[in-house]
């Protein structure tokens, strides 16, 4: 499939399978997307081609997933750059557990790291915490028309209030993992295909 | 009849109308006993006065006979939407049962209607009108709702499973029960090896699309989904070239003259057969594609043109012995993407829903047939056979099923677990063809037709009841929902909001699938099918968008009401909420999760929704837009603040303009096909309706015009106190601009995305949403920008 794709090398590809983990067939497929995506050819990605994603427009996250892609206020994505954000699905196997060398950094998709992921969806300002605020925009991005925006303030309420625990009024990251744990976040935060 | 009222709901209209049928009945046989002129009558009427009355001119005659069979079968027909209304009313009960149940229950009503009034000549099914009016319409609806994309991803699995699968099983189950018969005990020796295995042929025709509905909700993948669409596709056609093939054998040799030539000739003749008629749908298809080219002017025949090409393709197939079935398959597939795009509007609406219309009622008939001949006296009930066949059906698809998905998951990039093998094994529920294959059995050919029918109905009863409602919990047993109910409002929302991460994601890595094999045929269909079978633009009728502007205004009004409920959404509360934070009690909390579960936007589904028996309204589409037209506010509202979005960055000096958008759902093929043909409209119609969320304006050049739609747009100004008039908007000169670029390049996006340089020039950045699906646009859009300027003059026209 992907081997007889027209052959553009990608750059640094041995870094990026040894940061992401993903296996050479799916890089290869991830380049292929990635150019798909590139619609000039430009040799990286920037808002507007991924807005042209339709699906992600009818997503009530899109413009988030799509922010996502940028970090620290950047305009372009280039390949790495996109192949780090989706390394974040990749399904969690066991070999990764097992060869878990604790001098190298926490491969991108363990629970950990998928979860602060999700958080900075969370999190727009960065400032490690999520705030009422920050809670409430999310819940009218997810809810429908109907609801009002008293009832909208009450669940926002309540939801920071379940999470918080030391009281400050926001959900630090360590607070947010803790309300998650019995949720199985491996299974949810991951992509069969993207092995 | 005056008793032929229309009564809507409740199981009390069967009742009403078995009154019906038994005074018809009654006074069927009334009139033919009392009044033996009867049958005169219709000629009386037209035998003027040459003929000399025996007796008065009755006033008031009733004339059963001429309109018996239509009458019934009407009523039938009829019985049958009264009660699948009745029973989606029930709202629980969609979800446990499929619906081939309930047509089955009409059938047997109404076959013991039948059989109690002691009915002498109920209309009955024969051969031809079986082959030639009932199984087409069912067999086009599964050909053209079928999703093309996936199915060709699959392709190599699902011909690999329906073809090997349905001749494993046939042969399977022919060959078990010939050993079974040769078993003295069980009275069954003259039952030779052909007739076993015509019968194995004709029991393994499998339904499973009628549990599809059943499990809708559990979240089945994709691939899985192929695979039994894929397989009810292929499995009719498959047991009747079977079918006719063990047939034609019986016909020409007794047993012991079939030598291995035959046998090699019959193998033969199942390739030629099945590629042959394949070849015929192609040929069809493309054909009738042509055509519609040219029918913009008389749209009416449009539908008459897509119904009758493929009924032509099934009848020139057959008329050479080759599948109409799969004829018919093939031609609705390959058709279903150029008339899609070439259709108007109504005429696209019309055939689908005209093509469900169809299947359903050729499905209800046979279930109905299937009813008559259940409630009976012509049964032949033995037990072996019976038992025996049902355990057989059981157990040859489960090896059918676990050794070829064994084989083809070591070629697959995503095998199919265990799960998904259970159910699909799970979901061999047989339906109606099978019933009319062994129907039609020639009763020369086979003495104990009797016995096959009774055993076609028992594994026919079975499987719809038994395995039809326990799947429902099967599946959701295996789908291994969460255990515990009780889940913080916390964890549902992060849930939901991982749930839509995940779709988000997973439409960015977009689909990976054998794309050499697809691009080539990407490219071949553009550059040489797309100009021969798809219409050159022109303008639609003012039909069409007075249609576009109703649905505009139900989408505008459905922002004001619900939107103005919740005003601007950018202010920050933090001034409001000083206090302390409310401790709720456990109500409040169960009210929350009520509201947040009910309220929260589904996550797009990205497996497939099919229902055989209807076309469901789409909410996701009611959703979707929403979400949409939100995002659009959110957007131009931040970007009236100077702020592109939330987090903060400074908006770009780009210009950036959001026409038009119909449907919001990408799912549906049909959508994508609409929302071009409004883009052509818009090119026709400058003052076409789009909502204009266009943000700032840098086009002072260009003048402003007050065309009729920006009136609902002022409306929904006017409802936001938030919203100032210092909004410049440029409406229809902007749109027409696009417009016509966009004549030029036929799109097919969902909303259009024009960018304009501002002063300064650089990279483009979209700030807001805009969605564009075709890759063709983007690559013009360069152009366009220079064509900009020179599009003014035209708009002094305007």
């Amino acid at each position: 499939m992907g081997s007889r794709s027209s052959h553009v090398a990608i750059p640094d590809a041995d870094s990026i399978r040894r940061e992401t983990g993903f296996s050479q067939a799916s890089l290869l497929r991830l380049h292929h997307r990635f150019r798909a995506l590139d619609r000039n050819k430009k040799g990286y990605l920037s808002r507007m081609d991924l807005q042209q994603i339709g699906a992600l427009a009818v997503n009530p996250l899109g413009d988030r997933i799509i922010e996502s892609f940028f970090p620290d206020g950047s305009q372009q994505v280039d390949f790495p750059g996109f192949v780090r954000v989706l390394a974040h699905f990749r399904p969690v196997e066991d070999e990764d557990t097992e060869t878990q060398d604790p001098k190298k950094p926490e491969p991108l998709n363990s629970r950990r790291n998928k979860l602060h992921y999700a958080f900075q969806l969370y999190d727009l300002d960065g400032d490690g915490k999520i705030s009422r605020h920050e809670m409430l925009q999310v819940l009218r991005l997810m809810v429908g028309v109907q609801v009002t925006e008293e009832q909208l303030e009450n669940i926002a309420d309540r939801t920071v209030q379940e999470a918080d625990e030391d009281g400050d009024g926001a959900v630090s990251f360590v607070e947010f993992t803790k309300s998650l744990e019995k949720m199985d976040v491996e299974q949810k935060m991951s992509i069969r295909i993207l092995k | 009849m005056a008793l032929q009222m229309f009564v809507t709901f409740s199981p009390w209209n069967c009742l009403l109308l078995l009154v019906a049928l038994e005074c018809s009945e009654a006074s069927s046989d009334l009139n033919e006993s009392a009044n033996s002129t009867a049958q005169y009558a219709p000629n009386a009427w037209f035998a003027a006065a040459s003929s000399e009355p025996d007796e008065r001119i009755s006033v008031f005659e009733l004339d059963y006979d001429y309109v018996q069979i239509p009458y019934e079968v009407t009523l039938w027909i009829l019985l049958a939407s009264l009660a699948k209304i009745g029973f989606h009313l029930y709202r629980r009960l969609p979800g446990l049962m499929p619906e081939s149940c309930l047509l089955i229950l009409v059938g047997a009503l109404v076959g013991a209607i039948i059989f109690g009034t002691d009915h002498k000549s109920p209309p009955v099914m024969d051969s031809s009108i079986y082959f030639l009016y009932l199984l087409p319409p069912i067999v086009l609806e599964g050909g053209y709702f079928m999703p093309t994309r996936p199915f060709f991803e699959n392709i190599g699995s699902i011909l690999w499973w329906a073809v090997l699968g349905a001749l494993i099983n046939a042969l399977g189950i022919g060959l078990s029960l010939y050993f079974i018969c040769q078993v003295k005990a069980f009275g069954l020796g003259d039952v030779n090896l052909l007739q076993n295995l015509l019968f194995g042929s004709l029991i393994s025709a499998v339904d499973p699309v009628a549990v599809l509905a059943v499990f809708e909700e559990a979240r089945v993948n994709e691939q899985l989904y192929m695979m039994i669409f894929g397989e009810a596709l292929l499995n009719d056609g498959i047991t009747v070239v079977l079918y006719n093939m063990l047939i034609a054998f019986t016909k020409m040799h007794k047993f012991e003259d079939i030598e291995p030539v035959d046998i090699l000739a019959g193998c033969a003749r199942f390739i030629i057969v099945g590629l042959g008629g394949i070849l015929f749908g192609i040929v069809f298809g493309f054909i009738s594609a042509f055509i519609t080219r040219f029918t913009q002017n008389i749209s009416a025949i449009e539908p008459l043109i897509v119904f009758m090409f493929s009924y032509l393709s099934y009848l020139a197939a057959e008329t050479l012995y080759l599948s109409g079935i799969l004829a018919i398959t093939a031609c609705a597939v390959t058709m279903k993407k150029y008339v899609e795009e070439n259709v108007s509007q109504t005429s696209y609406t019309t055939i689908k829903y005209f093509m469900k219309m169809l299947s359903s009622v050729s499905e209800t008939l046979i279930f109905i047939f299937m009813g008559v001949s259940t409630v009976g006296k012509n049964h032949e009930w033995n037990w072996a056979f019976i038992c025996f066949t049902l355990a057989f059906c059981q157990i040859w698809r489960a090896i059918s099923v676990f050794a070829l998905f064994y084989i083809s998951n070591q070629f697959r990039t995503f095998p199919f677990s265990i799960k998904d093998q259970c159910i699909i094994f799970y979901s061999g529920v047989r339906g109606a063809g099978s019933f009319s294959l062994a129907f039609l059995l020639p009763l020369s050919l086979f003495p104990r037709k009797k016995m096959f029918v009774t055993a076609t109905l028992v594994v026919i009863y079975f499987t719809a009841f038994i395995q039809g409602i326990t799947v429902g919990p099967l599946v959701r047993y295996l789908d291994v929902k969460k255990t515990n109910k009780k889940e913080s409002i916390n964890e549902e929302l992060h849930i939901r909001l991982m749930d839509h991460l995940k779709a988000g994601i997973e439409d960015v890595c977009g689909h990976w699938s054998h794309y050499q094999v697809r691009d080539k045929f990407k490219k071949f269909d553009h550059r040489y099918l797309r100009k021969i079978l798809i219409r050159k633009n022109l303008p639609k009728s003012s039909i069409v968008s007075l249609y576009k502007k109703l649905e505009m205004k139900q989408a505008i009004e459905m922002v004001e009401t619900g939107i103005l409920s919740s005003t601007a959404f950018s202010i920050p509360h933090q001034a409001r909420r000083i206090q302390g934070i409310k401790r709720l009690s456990p109500e409040d909390v169960e009210s929350i999760r009520d509201i947040l579960t009910s309220n929260m936007y589904q996550v797009r589904q990205r497996t497939l929704s099919y229902n055989k028996y209807n076309l469901k309204p789409q909410t996701s589409e009611k959703q979707a837009k929403e979400i949409l037209i939100r995002r659009q506010n959110t957007l131009r509202e931040s970007m009236r603040k100077g702020h592109s979005l939330p987090w903060g960055k400074p908006a770009g000096t780009k210009n950036v303009r959001y026409l038009s958008f119909t449907y919001g759902n990408p799912q549906s093929a049909g959508r994508d096909t609409r929302a071009a043909e409004f883009s052509d409209d818009d090119s026709s119609d400058p003052g076409s309706p789009s909502i204009m969320f266009s943000a700032l304006s840098r086009i002072g050049s260009l003048k402003k015009q007050e065309a009729q739609e920006i009136i609902p747009m002022k409306s929904l100004h006017r409802g936001r106190k938030a919203f100032n008039s210092g909004y410049q908007r440029n409406t229809s000169q902007e749109e027409y601009l696009g417009g016509v670029r966009r004549v030029a390049l036929r799109p097919k996006p969902l909303f259009h995305a024009v960018d304009e340089e501002g002063e300064s020039g650089g990279e483009s950045e979209g700030k807001a949403s805009l969605v564009e699906v075709q890759s063709r646009w983007t690559t013009d859009r360069g152009h366009g920008r220079d064509h900009n300027r020179s599009h003014s003059p035209l708009l002094q026209k305007k």
